[in-house]
């Protein structure tokens, strides 16, 4: 059956006066067999590979962005976690490795690189410790890479060895960025079950499951969303999920024609669709707005998380239905820094970090492009990811901790990140502290939902 | 030899010889219009084309002399593959 007029004016307004556009395109590459007894060779292995693969991304994806009229935002590269191929180098010669990425990344002309990695949920390798050693040098020589460590599964529990060793790097990545006010800590995320196809950054990785190189997708669109709920004002809460599902259905189609032409172009298989509302600083594409649209006169309010739970699982519904592989992170993303609505609520005292907690248990993925205060200690940020690390454990979803201890801030203050890491309200932790708890150190054994076979 | 469809939109004031200037850009390429349809929304005039593109090379230059016509008119003119609207309008 032919297009309608009103249908094509329907894909035409999204668009063009909604926001919608492809997030990213990521491609995700293995650097498995990068690995050399010679670091030089391996050096020139890792940027031959991710440059052979990747050498076209940017200009294919331009290109079918343009014969379908549909933006594509990002054109991003996830690679193998580092520490897998790292052997026995030395903690300088991984932050070699992170400039090699880099530079791949700039010659490129993508925005980010992800897989500076380590997993370490259960112990921890050598080879991971040296990689998680050479994060903050890493994310302060370099631009466009970003890293991600797990710390913690639900088929594992959580390593609390690993989760205070993060507290102390995520504050010496602070430090050393204090002149750009932690900029480091911005790309840096601490994952409880990460998932191996992720496109999104800062957290994506290739995983050790994936093949040799995939193109995942991930799509956005908050402000088509919001559109469509305002033309609704009356709407019953059964019809918001409605509408919000039919929404999400359009948008995830659009990505996953988008994602297929893009890798077919490429010679490279389509790995997965990622369905994220994922929110930018541009006017109106803020998750926080559509959760106030619904309702609730500032985000962080009573009723926020009733909203964004139905917000979340019609997002869900309708992009199953549209996509024949799902995967990633597959839900609403709320960092603060990102999403206008957000930092609204935190500045008018409506959102704070509890109840930003207290979201994460019924959206994807944690607390992310948070801003705190610099005299946040080391053992505060562990348990604030040994926190949202156990809400993932027990729920078996994946959450993670974005969080940065501006160096010199105080609460109340904002910080400007720039691009697309957005800008920050300093927000206050908890005036006790967690030290005790976090340095017995050891492994938060598995939780019962692990005993599943 | 498969047929690739595209749909060319053009929004904005009525005023004379809209349909004359896009066609003949189209003619001009040597592209086919399939089907026409136009509507007056909220003062602003609005068409849809569906032309047969596959004997374009490149979508970016017809798009790039749509653009001339559009900044002469004031107004929005867009080419896109039709799969697009297919994938999101369609199962």
């Amino acid at each position: 059956m032919d297009i309608t007029l009103n249908e094509m004016l329907e894909t035409i307004r999204m668009v063009q006066m909604e926001n919608l556009d492809i997030r990213t395109v990521t491609m995700g590459i293995s650097l498995k067999d990068c690995a050399d007894a010679d670091f030089n060779k391996m050096k020139d292995r890792i940027y031959g590979k991710i440059t052979h693969y990747a050498g076209q991304l940017k200009s294919v994806a331009e290109q079918v962005e343009k014969e379908y009229g549909i933006p594509i935002i990002n054109k991003r590269i996830s690679v193998t976690p580092i520490a897998e191929i790292l052997g026995d180098r030395s903690v300088s010669e991984a932050v070699e490795i992170a400039k090699t990425l880099d530079r791949a990344a700039k010659d490129l002309d993508v925005d980010f690189l992800g897989g500076f990695s380590a997993l370490v949920h259960k112990g921890m390798t050598k080879a991971d410790a040296t990689l998680i050693e050479a994060i903050p040098e890493a994310l302060t020589v370099t631009d466009r890479v970003c890293s991600s460590v797990s710390i913690g599964n639900t088929k594992a529990g959580i390593n609390m060895d690993a989760v205070r060793k993060m507290g102390e790097i995520i504050k010496e990545a602070a430090e050393k960025t204090k002149e750009q006010n932690g900029i480091a800590c911005a790309k840096l995320v601490v994952f409880c079950n990460p998932v191996e196809d992720n496109p999104f950054m800062a957290g994506a990785f290739h995983g050790a499951g994936e093949g040799e190189v995939v193109l995942n997708v991930g799509v956005s669109g908050p402000g088509v969303v919001l559109n469509a709920l305002k033309r609704h004002p009356d709407a019953d809460l059964g019809e918001v999920s409605e509408v919000i599902k039919k929404t999400a259905f359009k948008i995830t189609r659009a990505g996953e024609l988008i994602g297929r032409v893009v890798a077919k172009r490429l010679g490279v298989p389509f790995g997965i669709m990622d369905l994220s509302l994922a929110p930018t600083n541009a006017m109106n594409d803020s998750v926080a707005e559509i959760l106030e649209e619904m309702g609730l006169e500032r985000v962080g309010t009573h009723g926020t998380i009733a909203a964004l739970a139905l917000m979340n699982d019609a997002v869900k519904k309708g992009g199953a239905m549209a996509s024949s592989y799902v995967g990633g992170l597959s839900g609403a993303f709320i960092p603060v820094s990102e999403d206008n609505g957000m930092i609204r609520g935190v500045q008018e005292g409506a959102l704070t970090l509890s109840k930003l907690e207290a979201m994460t248990c019924v959206c994807s993925v944690g607390l992310d492009m948070i801003a705190v205060t610099g005299d946040a200690s080391a053992e505060t940020l562990s348990a604030i990811i040994a926190d949202e690390a156990a809400i993932g454990m027990i729920n078996k979803k994946t959450t993670a901790v974005r969080i940065i201890p501006v160096p010199g801030k105080k609460a109340g203050e904002m910080v400007e990140f720039g691009g697309l890491l957005g800008r920050a309200p300093i927000m206050e932790v908890n005036q006790y502290n967690s030290v005790k708890f976090i340095q017995r150190g050891g492994r938060i054994p598995a939780p019962i939902q692990a005993l599943s076979n | 030899m498969e047929t690739k469809r595209a749909v060319v939109s053009v929004v904005g004031k009525d005023q004379i010889g809209i349909i004359s200037h896009v066609t003949s850009v189209l003619a001009n390429n040597k592209v086919n219009i399939l089907d026409i349809s136009q509507t007056i929304l909220q003062d602003f005039f609005t068409m849809m084309m569906i032309v047969d593109v596959t004997n374009i090379s490149s979508l970016e230059d017809l798009q790039a002399q749509l653009d001339e016509v559009g900044k002469k008119l004031a107004l929005t003119i867009h080419v896109q593959m039709e799969e697009i609207f297919r994938s999101m309008h369609r199962i």
